[in-house]
Formats: C-alpha cells, sequence, structure tokens
C-alpha cells in the first residue's frame, strides 16, 4: 500500500467554473475516496417565497438555474396548477414543450462543449458552442430573453409563436442538425475522444437506481426512466420513448446526451405539427392552498418541487431538489477507484450545476 | 476506429469567415421581438402606478402627485410584466441593451 | 391530473423498517425534505418506482426533532440528512457520512427553523429627489 494523500479539487477549478470542492484521497495514481462539500453560495431562495407571490416567484424560480431556467418556471407553474386546478389551455402546454426541447438542446450542446474542454478537444468546444449560439438565436426570436426566457407564468406562456415564424423556427432547427450530426459524429466515432471515455466511471443498474442518479446519469445506466413518461404538458399527444444505454460508462452518458438532442429536434416538430390554435393562457384568481411535488425531466434530470400553499398569496413552503443534488452520490461512487487525470471528465460527465443546486 | 472525425469540419471552417463579430466595435445585430432596455412615451402616461405595482424588482417608481415616473435600471430585470399591465400601452421593451454604467442611479421622465 | 400521489403517515420508530421494504421492492429514493408547519416540522422521504411515486409522512417537534438514519439503507440519502440538520437543525441520528453541520456554509445556524426577519422598512430606495 503506498502513501495516501489528500488533493483537493476545487472549489475553484479551470474545468468546471462551480463551486464544488472534494477531498480526494489518492494512493499514487488512483483516488480511493472522495468527500464532496458543497454549501458554498447557498441562497436560501426556498424561503424567499415568504416575501415575493405566488405570481411573482416565478421569476424566482426560473433564476434558480441559468441553463434549465425555463423548465425550473415551468416545473413551478405546474405545481401551482395542479394545486390550484387550474386547465391550462392546449396551445400553452404544447408551447412549453417547445421551449422546454428547445433548452435542452442548448443545454445538452453546452455540456458536449464542455465536454470536449475537459478533456482537451478545444476545437470541438468551439464548434458544440457555435451551434449552441444558433439554437440561443431561436430562443431569443421566440421569447425575447438567451437564457432567461421568462415566458412561462402560472394559467399559460406569455408569448405565442405564430405560424411564419413556426416554420422560420423548423427551417433554422433542420440546419442545426445537420450541424450537430457533424459534432455528434466526432464524439462517437472519434478515437482520441473513445480513449478517455470508454469504460470510464460505470455505475452498474443497481447501484444507479441505489444511488439515486437521475437524468442522463441513470440512463446511461441501463434504466430508461424519464419523467417526460408522466406525460405532463403536450408528451401525452407526442411519440416519445426514453433513451437509454447499457454500458453505464462515461461514454453511454455521452451517448444519451448526443441521442437526445435529435430526440429534441424530433419532439418539436411533432409538437409544432400538433400544436392547436387557440388562447395560450387563462385568468388566474384565488390563492393556492393545498400541495403537490411538481416532478419534470431536465437536461440534468428529474426537478421535484413541493410546493404548500395555506390559502394566502404567500406559499408556506417551496422546495427545489435539483437534479445535481441526486447525481452528488453517484459521482461520489464513480470517483473511487478512478485514475486522477479522470477526475475532471468524470465531475463533467453528471453535468453538474452546482449553483442551481445550492438555491 | 476513427482518426481524427474532425479533419473535414476544420479543413471547412478554414475557408470561411469567423461566425464571430468584433464586438464592441461592431455592433450586435439584435434580434426583433429580443426584450432589452424598457422605454416609456412619457407624453402618454397617466401615472396611475400600475407598472409600479406589479413590477416584480420593484424597479419602477411613480409619483402621482409630480408627475414623475423614475425607473432603477439595474433593477430593471427586463421581465415585460409593466409593458403588459400598462393601460395606456406607453411603455415598451426595446431591443437593445443599453450601455454599461458604474453608478446606480434612479432615471427620471 | 399530472400523476397520482401516495403519501403514507409513518412512525418515526419504523421508518427505517418502511424504507427497508421500499429499497427491498427496488424503489429509488428521490429526496427528503422538511417543511415547516408552525412549531412542528413535517418530514417527506419520497420514493420513486418506474414513476410509481410513494411518500413517507411524519411530524416532528421544531426544536430537538431526531430521527433514525436512512443512509444504511439508501446511502445516498447523506445528502439530504446532511442538509435537513444544517438547515432545520433535525439531529439524524447514525448518518453515514456525516459533515457535523458543515454541509451547508451559512451565516446562521439552522436558517430555515428561524423566525423571519421584520421586512425591511419601505421597501427600496425612493427614486429622483
Ligand atoms: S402603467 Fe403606464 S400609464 Fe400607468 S404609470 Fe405606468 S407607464 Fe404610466
Ligand atoms: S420590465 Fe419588469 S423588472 Fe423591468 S420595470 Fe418592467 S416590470 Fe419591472
Amino acid at each position: 500500500m503506498g502513501t495516501r494523500t489528500i488533493i483537493p479539487f476545487g472549489p475553484q477549478h479551470p474545468v468546471l467554473p462551480e463551486p464544488i470542492h472534494i477531498d480526494l484521497v489518492v494512493e499514487d495514481e488512483k483516488v480511493v475516496e472522495a468527500v464532496p462539500s458543497i454549501g458554498f453560495i447557498h441562497r436560501g431562495l426556498e424561503r424567499l417565497v415568504e416575501k415575493k407571490d405566488y405570481i411573482e416567484y416565478v421569476y424566482v424560480a426560473e433564476r434558480i438555474c441559468g441553463i434549465c431556467s425555463f423548465i425550473h418556471g415551468q416545473t413551478y407553474c405546474q405545481g401551482v396548477e395542479e394545486i390550484m386546478k387550474i386547465e391550462v389551455p392546449t396551445r400553452a402546454k404544447y408551447l412549453r414543450t417547445i421551449w422546454g426541447e428547445l433548452s435542452r438542446i442548448h443545454s445538452h450542446l453546452l455540456w458536449l462543449g464542455l465536454m470536449a474542454d475537459a478533456f482537451g478537444f478545444e476545437s470541438l468546444f468551439m464548434h458544440s458552442w457555435r451551434v449552441r449560439e444558433q439554437v440561443l438565436d431561436l430562443i431569443e426570436a421566440t421569447t425575447g430573453g438567451r437564457v432567461i426566457f421568462g415566458s412561462c407564468k402560472v394559467g399559460g406562456t406569455r408569448r405565442d409563436i405564430p405560424a411564419e415564424q413556426m416554420s422560420w423556427l423548423l427551417a433554422q432547427l433542420e440546419t442545426v442538425e445537420k450541424e450537430m450530426q457533424l459534432i455528434v459524429d466526432v464524439f462517437m466515432n472519434d478515437n482520441s475522444v473513445k480513449h478517455r471515455l470508454c469504460g470510464v466511471g460505470v455505475i452498474s443498474k443497481e447501484d444507479a437506481i441505489s444511488l439515486g442518479a437521475v437524468g442522463p446519469t441513470l440512463r446511461g445506466s441501463g434504466v430508461a426512466d424519464d419523467m417526460r413518461l408522466l406525460k405532463y404538458a403536450a408528451f401525452g399527444n407526442l411519440d416519445f420513448q426514453p433513451i437509454s444505454k447499457t454500458d453505464g460508462d462515461s461514454y453511454s452518458r455521452c451517448a444519451v446526451r448526443c441521442a437526445e438532442l435529435f430526440q429534441s429536434v424530433d419532439l418539436i416538430r411533432q409538437a409544432a405539427a400538433k400544436m392547436p390554435e387557440g388562447e395560450i393562457a387563462v385568468k388566474v384568481t384565488g390563492n393556492p392552498d393545498g400541495e403537490f411535488f411538481s416532478r419534470v425531466e431536465q437536461p440534468r434530470g428529474e426537478v421535484v418541487y413541493y410546493i404548500k400553499g395555506n390559502g394566502t398569496k404567500n406559499l408556506t413552503r417551496f422546495r427545489a431538489r435539483t437534479p445535481t443534488f441526486a447525481n452528488v452520490p453517484p459521482l461520489v461512487k464513480m470517483l473511487a477507484g478512478c485514475e486522477l487525470a479522470d477526475v475532471p471528465v468524470l465531475v463533467l460527465t453528471i453535468d453538474p450545476c452546482i449553483s442551481c443546486t445550492e438555491r | 476506429m476513427a482518426f481524427f472525425q474532425m479533419k473535414k469540419m476544420i479543413l471547412a471552417w478554414t475557408f470561411r469567415t469567423p461566425v464571430t463579430t468584433k464586438y464592441p466595435f461592431e455592433p450586435r445585430k439584435i434580434c426583433p421581438g429580443s426584450r432589452g432596455r424598457l422605454d416609456i412615451k412619457i407624453s402618454d402616461c397617466i401615472f396611475c402606478t400600475l407598472c409600479a405595482k406589479r413590477c416584480p424588482t420593484q424597479a419602477l417608481n411613480v409619483d402621482r402627485t409630480n408627475k414623475k415616473w423614475h425607473i432603477d435600471r439595474l433593477r430593471c430585470i427586463s421581465c415585460n410584466c409593466c409593458v403588459e399591465v400598462c393601460p395606456k400601452k406607453c411603455l415598451h421593451l426595446t431591443g437593445d441593451h443599453g450601455i454599461p454604467t458604474v453608478t446606480k442611479d434612479w432615471e427620471t421622465f | 391530473m399530472i400523476e397520482e400521489q401516495t403519501i403514507i403517515t409513518v412512525m418515526p420508530e419504523t421508518l427505517v423498517a418502511e424504507t427497508r421494504k421500499m429499497k427491498e421492492q427496488g424503489y429509488r429514493l428521490v429526496q427528503i425534505c422538511v417543511t415547516r408547519l408552525g412549531e412542528e416540522l413535517q418530514l417527506d422521504y419520497t420514493f420513486d418506482l418506474n414513476r410509481k411515486f410513494v411518500n413517507f409522512r411524519f411530524m416532528q417537534p421544531k426544536i430537538g426533532a431526531r430521527v433514525p438514519s436512512v443512509s444504511g439503507i439508501y446511502w445516498c440519502a447523506f445528502t439530504y440528512e446532511n442538509e435537513i440538520s444544517d438547515l432545520f437543525g433535525v439531529q439524524v441520528d447514525g448518518n453515514a457520512l456525516d459533515f457535523k453541520g458543515n454541509f451547508y456554509k451559512t451565516a446562521m445556524k439552522h436558517p430555515f427553523i428561524q423566525d423571519a426577519a421584520p421586512a425591511p422598512a419601505a421597501a427600496p430606495a425612493k427614486g429622483g429627489q
């Protein structure tokens, strides 16, 4: 047995500009144990519901995370609507689906870029982000915001996508899809990429379930679980099957995300074709009284909101369990036994968003 | 086994113009419908204070007696709420995002 | 209605045994959540199996809440248990990876059971002079 050394990773680390700190106990080049610590920037947003009324809180919910902003807003709205028994117009449900999938595409492209950066493939990183920029332009044109969409509200959506804009969006998506294909080809087939990803950080199916993994981390281990199967928003009317890969290593987590890019494009096409005409929002009166656990699939996995209202305009309790929070234990398991040089890649394979974990 | 899968893409991009712009020297292309800086047509405003009441960040302050409308630009999150509630439709969000500033001032109309 | 949510009331004493049964059936631990209701805390342990939602619930007093740890069954519970002990002051017995109050670095101890500070006088500084 060699000497054991503790190497700190983070909270400032070049590969990940987010405040997670991991104490890596290493023996030669092998990591034996990893102890995570987060909580450097806890924002206490959960208690802000006591100051903001439930309609205004949508803006705060959207700002929990900068990448899945729209889906945070959507989860919150769906939870409140469920408590208040509001039936959202069908067109609004389709719009939410389309924007949700657009944000999934941009999030996954961002992740692919960061991943390429983590294993030192700079040109791949830049091309991923170049394509992501085109998706952000689509988002800006349809919602008015690039990162914070601000288009979801309790009772529906705040903007509509007119027919001509929709056909423009679909035409743009066509080119984006072609570009994505080129990038995904590199990720899936290039030898140097595979060398860094195949067989690294394997999580078995049983481990993934008992460690509470969510999202692509869970699906990469062969469990086809996806909250979109709950048929919220318009997913009940779309043809959707979750993607899963069975190897459980970094490569299969990457493959799940790559395949989801194209699945999202397909879902947007389906939604655009089936979207009915009509209202986009209903008027909301009264205050929420009741409780609901709202669950939605984000790019990083399942997010759970617990919303409890007491009949006043301020909620009693709002709790968000973000996907990264659930993916920290699987990460710790993955790190134990890996090579020190693989640590940045492994930290990135769960697609960490530490700032949204510190809501 | 595929080595250097990216060569086609990299070669193609060697002969294309860059997608980035020289930002401060070349203004950013603004997309229609983008939510940017809040603008008011003060001649239409009736100082009803609805916008200030509904603003989630309290960025607006409307003085009914002196007929003044104040905004703190750094608080405004360009959410479009005030635009939606204004009965006279005298507010709108322009596409541009304004220039950077170093002081936190209230702007008065 | 998006989904059916089963909420079962359990006793703190039987929590560990009930949780073990869930694990044997293949459930996944979704979250542990604490809600402050006046002078009481409501604890929720949420499980999921193929999108079947099951939630265990019990009450504890606000001061001196004490629960057994389930991290012996679901190791991943350590994050949630550290969270509830840091934010709500719930004492968790036998946590597999106990950070002893250092999981979240907060300015005050147990911020989520403190009463809200009185709202600052007139909210924003008035504009224009
Ligand atoms: S809501 Fe419109 S009319 Fe009323 S004070 Fe504001 S800007 Fe003026
Ligand atoms: S756009 Fe939103 S934040 Fe800005 S002044 Fe209007 S209501 Fe306030």
